[in-house]
């Protein structure tokens, strides 16, 4: 077989599954039902991605943030480790543990570390160490041939492979891991690229995103937020994503709700309905963010600390549905995989197009 | 009821206006069939003076002189307000000619008397004058009197 | 008269059958190409006047006339076009700089035909416009994004002057004096039934279009025709040119025999005198000098206006663009090669400046490679031709569109690059109120509108095979094109990969 372009080298549309379970008491649980309740959407992927991203599941570490890599080889390890060494404190380096399973083949060098910024590299930096680190990992995606940072957030992790969703989460034991927020995504691409960076969640710092749908205004929304550092070297559009839930909530200091007003922007006849406070709001942010409007179908669920937020594009083009049991919430691609993590909710709904469901863990329990 | 009515600042003088309407009262059905080599005896005419230009046609008068004056009976102010010529009766004396004060009656080389009939008759329900106007000169409006 | 080795340039074929000698042409023609001989009884046509503006074809009510090039040949000869050698002749008759009007109509490159739009198909769906909400409402002006709140959180929504349009299309600058008052009109008023805005050009606001304010922009060029603080505070916006795609880096020159009492009273000059702009603004000879402009402008309109600074696209505008962005100016337009004009020199004309679909690829590109895309909207014009021309220059990074040439075409211009005459039989370029009444701006406005309306309705069919349902999303959204027939070189600066890949 030819070899193929590898993921980032062209566009690649994905169908997908998504799925996320979230305590808003901050409860930790592992990993077990969402990986099971892959299986019913199992039609949803074809086995060429999936992943998981976990939230508090790295207690005795809070503090530091978690990088996760894939490597090629020895070569470009040693020259990241070295890289990073400069920056950071480095309190634990170690390879990720992983189950041997048939499913799940030809992985690369898979490896975490625990860190902790150098103040002083910080303070000649000028920068804050959020962003400071943001820089890092796009710095490291982009020059480092081989090396690829797919997680790099505080407490959290994302878990990604080739392979099925329900496959990938046995292979990385999620099923040894405690959080209290779980998003775990299946991968339909239109093309095999093979590379396990390609698959989802996609995330930078402790933003996650999975997703499913192809934004028709992807490039538009790319060359965007390229004006602003991010490097989009996977040309999908949960990296695209990713990116912007780093931009509007870190960098510019917007609500979620607010982000969901500008990604999935109301109509201006909608608009024209609203209060004039509204009105003002919702102008400015068609007006100022026009280029961060998606269109075209999406469902996505953006993890981050302390909570989540899933929504769909304005006009509902894909499928998705939530429920809730006590303190749960459930969001999924398809009823049934709620099912699976809860038989029996208190309640389900399909959420609106452009309307948010955002979850907060109470303050102080995650 | 509607009118044709002419707005002076958009009459180009083309004269335009009294080929197609020739051509429409002439019952055949191609205009150079129709026109060529023939004398064109339209029911509109356009006044030229210098650089102002005017189409003048009947103004189906709220109370006509020519239908006062025929003494056929053959001009008539029908209940749509339209003032038109039964050419059976007419018998060509031509008074109504020289009682109308617009100078919209005229006739043909066979001395038959012409009118405007706003098109009723022949079929085509707006105006030819007003259609095939290029410049919105001539227009078919309703206007309160 | 001397033998002057010129050739008519057209032929003027009467069916003699068909005429019906109405005299309809001859009474139509400016030029007095036509005339009737009544001891023959026939039509005449003296073809040397004839400029091929369609006016008596269109007219004939028999549809009697053709007019035809002219297939006189002269010997033929790769190097020497028969136009080359024409040239050579009337410049040997008169001693004089060869003018013509419109766009450049050399065989150069047209991008926007090289350029295909992408579809939805499978992955994911293309929409309705018929059944879904489309959006075609674009802001211009300054985009800043740093937000703030007040301390309960409340968003500051305060913006600097933003020209809001229904649809990224506005009419491009076009002075009173190059075209007729019925002309004006009919873009102003069109532009109001629209929801955008026509530019006055650089010659004045009539007094009589100051009621279209809102949806008006005021241009400011070398020769400050017409500019007073009145005249500043009537437009939503204040253009400054500093150039024009058609003649990048000369001026203008109205003739005075076009300057009558009204367009004397609207530019401000004597009756009869000629309107000379110069070729550059004598107080801009530099980036600094028209960021003071800039402000200026501003200063003297209370900040409430935005300022759009106009360049024709020339060799480095990329960098002529970046700089205009940090002058403070917050929409920039820029206008191609192709772009039309009233009376240019000819060799001006077809040889300078460069294509609106390169230049704008490299501006915009600029602009976000520098992080000031924001500070700056950009509307292109140059030969916009059709809603694909418009979808085409959003995709690559427009905020919207200036058109003129297709707006005469809508008024009725036949494109016969007269101009200069001053006896255009459509009423448009012209100040001979004969032939300015021709023009009935009721009808104008209406052919305007529904042009546009068209053009509206086809951006939105083509947004939705894309699955974009608003304008926004399409812009700077190259991936949506592809080349064909282009090189490496050229893909490059579109920013857009070939066909197929």
């Amino acid at each position: 077989m030819k070899e193929l372009l590898r993921e980032g080298e062209f566009r690649n549309p994905s169908g997908c599954a998504i799925a996320a379970e979230i305590s808003r008491d901050g409860r930790r649980f592992n990993a077990e039902k969402i990986i099971e309740s892959m299986i019913p959407m199992h039609d949803r992927s074809n086995g060429l991605g999936g992943g998981f991203s976990g939230y508090g599941i790295y207690p005795k570490y809070k503090d530091f943030y978690a990088f996760h890599l894939f490597y090629d080889d020895r070569h470009v390890k040693r020259e990241v480790e070295e890289y990073l060494k400069e920056r950071y404190e480095m309190v634990l380096s170690e390879e990720i543990p992983t189950r041997k399973i048939p499913e799940i083949t030809d992985e690369p060098i898979i490896w975490r570390y625990f860190l902790a910024p150098l103040k002083s590299v910080l303070r000649s930096a000028q920068l804050d160490e959020k962003e400071f680190t943001a820089r890092v990992v796009m710095h490291i995606n982009t020059k480092f041939r081989g090396a690829y940072v797919f997680s790099s957030g505080k407490n959290m992790g994302a878990f990604k492979a080739v392979g099925f969703p329900e496959d990938v989460g046995r292979f990385y034991m999620l099923d040894t891991y405690e959080g209290y927020s779980w998003t775990s995504h299946g991968r339909y691409p239109t093309n095999t690229p093979g590379w396990w960076g390609g698959s989802h969640p996609f995330a930078l710092l402790d933003y996650s995103v999975v997703h499913n749908g192809e934004i028709s205004s992807y490039d538009a929304n790319r060359r965007f937020i390229e004006m602003f550092g991010y490097k989009c070297t996977l040309q999908t559009d949960t990296e695209v994503m990713a990116y912007i839930a780093d931009f509007l909530l870190r960098r510019e200091g917007l609500t979620p709700k607010e982000m969901a007003e500008v990604i999935a922007a109301p109509f201006w006849t909608t608009i024209a309905q609203k209060s004039d406070e509204d009105k003002a709001r919702l102008t400015y942010f068609r007006t100022v963010y026009s280029s961060l409007l998606m269109t075209g179908p999406f469902s996505i669920v953006v993890g981050y600390e302390g909570g989540l937020m899933a929504l769909n594009d304005r006009l509902k083009l894909r499928s998705m549905v939530a429920a809730e049991k006590d303190d749960m919430v459930y969001v999924a691609s398809e009823e049934t995989a709620i099912r699976i993590m809860e038989p029996d909710v208190d309640r389900t709904w399909s959420p609106a197009g452009g309307e948010p469901v955002i979850v907060k863990v109470k303050d102080g329990a995650y | 009821m509607k009118r044709v009515f002419v707005h002076e600042e958009w009459c180009l003088g083309c004269h335009l206006c009294e080929y197609n309407c020739a051509f429409a009262n002439s019952g055949v059905n191609d205009m150079v069939k129709a026109l060529k080599g023939k004398p064109v005896t339209p029911r509109i005419h356009v006044e030229d003076d210098g650089k102002i230009h005017y189409a003048v046609s009947c103004r189906h008068c709220e109370n006509p002189l020519c239908t006062k004056g025929c003494i056929s009976g053959a001009l008539t102010k029908g209940d749509d307000g339209v003032v038109t010529i039964d050419h059976e009766k007419c018998v060509g004396c031509l008074s109504c000619m020289l009682l109308c004060p617009y100078g919209c009656i005229t006739t043909d080389e066979k001395d038959v008397v012409l009118k405007c009939e706003l098109c009723v008759k022949n079929g085509r329900g707006t105006p030819a004058c007003v259609e095939g106007c290029p410049n919105r000169a001539i227009v078919y409006e309703e206007v309160e009197a | 008269m001397a033998v002057n080795y010129m050739i008519p340039s057209f032929e003027i074929e009467r069916n003699d059958y068909r005429c019906i000698r109405c005299r309809v042409c001859e009474r139509q023609c400016a030029n007095s190409v036509h005339r009737y001989d009544p001891d023959g009884d026939v039509m005449l046509s003296d073809e040397f006047k004839c400029v091929d503006c369609q006016r008596c074809v269109c007219l004939c009510p028999t549809h009697a006339l053709k007019i035809r090039k002219n297939e006189n040949e002269l010997r033929e000869n790769a190097n020497w076009k028969q136009n080359t050698i024409l040239e050579i002749y009337k410049q040997a008759n008169t001693g004089g700089v060869l003018l013509s009007s419109m766009g450049n109509p050399e065989p150069f490159p047209v991008y926007w035909d090289k350029i295909l739009i992408n579809a939805s198909q499978v992955t994911n769906p293309s929409i309705d416009p018929l059944r879904e909400p489309m959006e075609t409402r674009v802001f211009l002006g300054k985009k800043p994004h740093d937000m703030t709140r007040d301390k309960n959180g409340k968003l500051n929504t305060e913006l600097p002057p933003q020209l809001e349009l229904e649809l990224p299309i506005m009419f491009s600058a076009m002075s009173y004096g190059s075209i007729s008052y019925n002309a004006h009109k009919s873009l102003a008023t069109a532009a109001e039934t629209l929801g955008t805005l026509y530019n006055t050009g650089e010659g004045g606001l009539h007094e009589d279009f100051y009621q279209y304010g809102k949806n008006t922009i005021v241009q400011v060029a070398s020769g400050r025709f017409g500019v007073y603080k009145d005249y500043l505070e009537a437009g939503a916006a204040i253009e400054i040119k500093m150039g024009q795609g058609a003649k990048p880096g000369i001026g203008g020159h109205l003739p005075g025999a076009k300057v009558g009492a009204d367009i004397s009273k609207t530019r401000m000059i004597p009756e009869g005198s000629d309107a000379i702009s110069p070729a550059p603004h004598h107080d801009i000879y530099s980036i600094e000098d028209l960021r003071q402009l800039v402000y200026s402008l501003k200063e003297a309109t209370g900040y409430k206006k935005p300022v759009i600074v106009k360049v024709a696209a020339v060799h480095n505008i990329a960098a002529i663009a970046s700089g205009i962005a940090r002058s403070g100016a917050d929409i920039i337009a820029i206008d191609g090669f192709r772009g039309g004009t009233g009376a240019a020199p000819t060799r001006i004309r077809d040889n300078v400046g460069i294509p609106i679909e390169l230049a704008l690829a490299s501006v915009d590109k600029r602009l976000r490679d520098e992080g000031i895309r924001q500070n700056v909207s950009l509307v292109v014009g140059g030969s916009i031709r059709s809603a694909s021309d418009v979808i085409k220059a959003v995709a690559l990074g427009a905020d919207a569109c200036y058109i003129a040439t297709s707006a005469l075409l809508a008024l009725g211009c036949h494109l016969c690059r007269t101009c200069q005459s001053g006896k255009c039989n459509w009423g448009i370029a012209t100040q001979d109120p004969e032939l300015v009444k021709r023009l009935n701006p009721e009808a104008g406005k209406e052919r305007l509108v529904n042009m546009l309306t068209a053009w509206k309705h086809e951006i939105k069919e083509m947004m939705g095979l894309m699955g974009i349902n608003s304008i926004e999303a399409l812009r700077g959204n190259r991936m949506m094109l592809r080349g064909v027939g282009l090189n490496e070189k050229e893909l490059e600066i579109l920013g857009i990969s070939h066909a197929g890949e």
